[in-house]
């Protein structure tokens, strides 16, 4: 199945730099596995800007404005075999963060890709 | 299996790789490691469910499976000194003992490739190969393969001990083969890699979805050979062929289970990023200069549908030249039937029917049901619609599934109800 992790934060500043070794050799180790399909970190969201339709009306909020909620600081999009596989892999990926960046909080949501009803291959 | 257990296995899942790879350095022994890696399993599924999984499974998992390999290691010593070659025996230890630690840190490459070509060797029965390749790289349990093979767990299991028995016997539990032997090897692994792909997509609707499940360990696999051998292109084309194979697999089928033949797919429902991911493959084949190897070409072919958004779009005349270069490279009656259709999509059904009837001839087609379908088809458009309808019978008595036997006992309905 098909997993997107969404890892949400509105702990200020960049990881560490033991954080940011860290999560490369997890990449590394997760790439040459197969597993990994894709990821990425994003700008903040100051820097970028929301489209939002509220009461029928449609408009823009355009940056800078205050990070007040969590938000997506990063994604990642794999390839495992079942839930269980899928949680495993968040587990390790947050306990590099508690381990190495003393002080952080945040979330990491999983995701499971929706498929047609009837597709054999999930 | 309780939802304790299943977490057990995805935490062992992902460490076992390295696991078995830095075991196998220090042990220099493959089927051994695949041993200890088992039981640091079943040491984590004594303790875990009521220790809990600890905060760093991996670390847990590699000073447990180092416990039992010291523990082998002296073991095998006292083995050795009783046949009084002890010295012998120390010098080994002196190599071996201390690398664990050191292995863990070290890039697994190596290692890997040993895992993969020990698992895949030509000297073992093909189903064994898939069978261990499964246990060693993908760390799927004996009772998973059992199920995802539709086989019995007793005949997996006795696959697997056999298999590994003979590696152990022959010497080869532990080599990798360098040179002219490599790419010789390398085909068997790409071989086995394809059967687990096509085990998987042949799945059905109902089937166990350990079944589907195939086709995403094949496809880790190859992208774990690729890892450590970059410059392969018959790894890079296999990879693609597989991508782009499995990115139809939600457009293949109705709700019902029945197949949805290629002209009626639903293209939006062909996966974009396995796509993408199998174009880069076949331009990486490409660009390291693999244009024109066997799976590289099959994997060109199925691009050229990838890459039309509709299927009147379809580049034909580059599918026939591609399958003209995989029939000088492999002459095979069926990719010559495949050329057929493509000739007969690009220059029209007569130039196809020639080719046809020059095929009628082969003993390999003589009850191949895809061969008169084909023709039918071809007939149909043809307007000779008596002849059409007749291969079509014929071609729904020859085939053996029961969904395509009905669908061409339709086709050959919808002629009758058109003349």
């Amino acid at each position: 199945m098909r997993v997107m992790y969404l890892v949400k934060s509105n702990h200020p500043g960049p990881p560490t730099p033991e954080l940011g070794a860290a999560i490369g050799k997890l990449t590394e180790r997760e790439v040459k596995a197969g597993r990994l399909l894709d990821q990425g970190g994003l700008m903040p969201i100051s820097m970028g800007a929301e489209v939002r339709i509220a009461d029928g009306k449609l408009s823009l909020i355009d940056g800078p404005f205050v990070e007040a909620k969590e938000v997506v600081g990063g994604y990642a999009v794999f390839e495992l075999r079942d839930k269980e596989e899928a949680i495993a892999m968040a587990n390790e990926f947050m306990q590099l963060h508690k381990d190495l960046m003393p002080g952080w909080y945040g979330t990491c949501e999983v995701r499971f890709f929706a498929t047609p009803p009837h597709n054999p291959h999930p | 299996m309780t939802d304790a257990h299943r977490a057990i296995l995805a935490v062992w899942r992902i460490a076992q790789p390295r696991l078995i790879t830095s075991l196998a350095r220090m042990l220099r022994d493959v089927p051994l490691a695949e041993d200890l890696t088992q039981e640091a399993l079943v040491a984590a599924l004594e303790h875990w469910p009521a220790t809990g999984i600890p905060e760093k499974p991996d670390a847990w998992l590699t000073a447990t499976a180092k416990r039992k390999a010291l523990d082998h290691l002296r073991r095998r010593k006292m083995l050795v000194r009783k046949h009084a070659q002890v010295a012998h025996a120390l010098e080994q230890d002196e190599q071996t003992m201390p690398d664990l630690d050191s292995a863990l840190d070290d890039d697994i490459g190596d290692e890997m490739l040993r895992l993969i070509f020990t698992a895949c060797h030509p000297r073992l029965p093909r189903d064994a190969r898939a069978a261990l390749a499964l246990r060693m790289i993908c760390g799927l349990t004996t009772a998973e393969i059992a199920r995802a093979f539709l086989a019995p767990e007793a005949t997996v299991a006795q696959r697997i001990t056999r298999a590994k028995r003979t590696l152990s016997e022959s010497g080869l539990g532990y080599e990798t083969p360098r040179g002219p032997e490599l790419s010789q090897r390398l085909s068997s692994v790409l071989e086995v890699i394809y059967l687990i792909f096509n085990e998987g997509y042949s799945a059905a609707r109902g089937d166990d979805w350990l079944r589907p499940e195939l086709c995403n360990e094949a496809l880790r696999m190859a992208r774990a050979l690729i890892a450590v051998k970059p410059r392969e292109t018959e790894a890079h084309g296999l990879l693609a062929l597989m991508e782009l194979n499995a990115s139809r697999a939600a457009a293949r089928t109705d709700a019902a289970g029945d197949p949805i033949l290629l002209p009626d797919q639903d293209r939006g429902l062909w996966d974009r990023i396995q796509i993408r991911r199998g174009l880069q493959a076949l331009a990486q084949a490409e660009e390291l200069g693999g244009a024109g190897g066997f799976y590289a070409l099959q994997a060109a072919i199925i691009a050229c549908h990838a890459r039309a958004g509709m299927y009147a779009d379809t580049d034909w005349a580059r599918i026939v030249s591609l399958y003209g270069h995989l029939m000088a490279l492999h002459p095979s009656p069926i990719i010559e039937l495949n050329r057929a259709v493509a000739v007969g999509m690009a220059q029209g059904p007569a130039a196809a029917l020639v080719i046809l009837d020059r095929l009628r001839g082969e003993p390999a087609l003589k009850s191949y049901h895809l061969l008169f379908s084909v023709r039918g088809d071809l007939l149909a458009k043809l307007g000779r619609r008596e002849e059409a309808r007749a291969d079509f019978h014929t071609a729904a008595s020859l085939a053996t599934n029961r969904r395509e036997r009905e669908m061409l006992e339709r086709r050959a309905a919808a002629i009758c109800d058109h003349a």
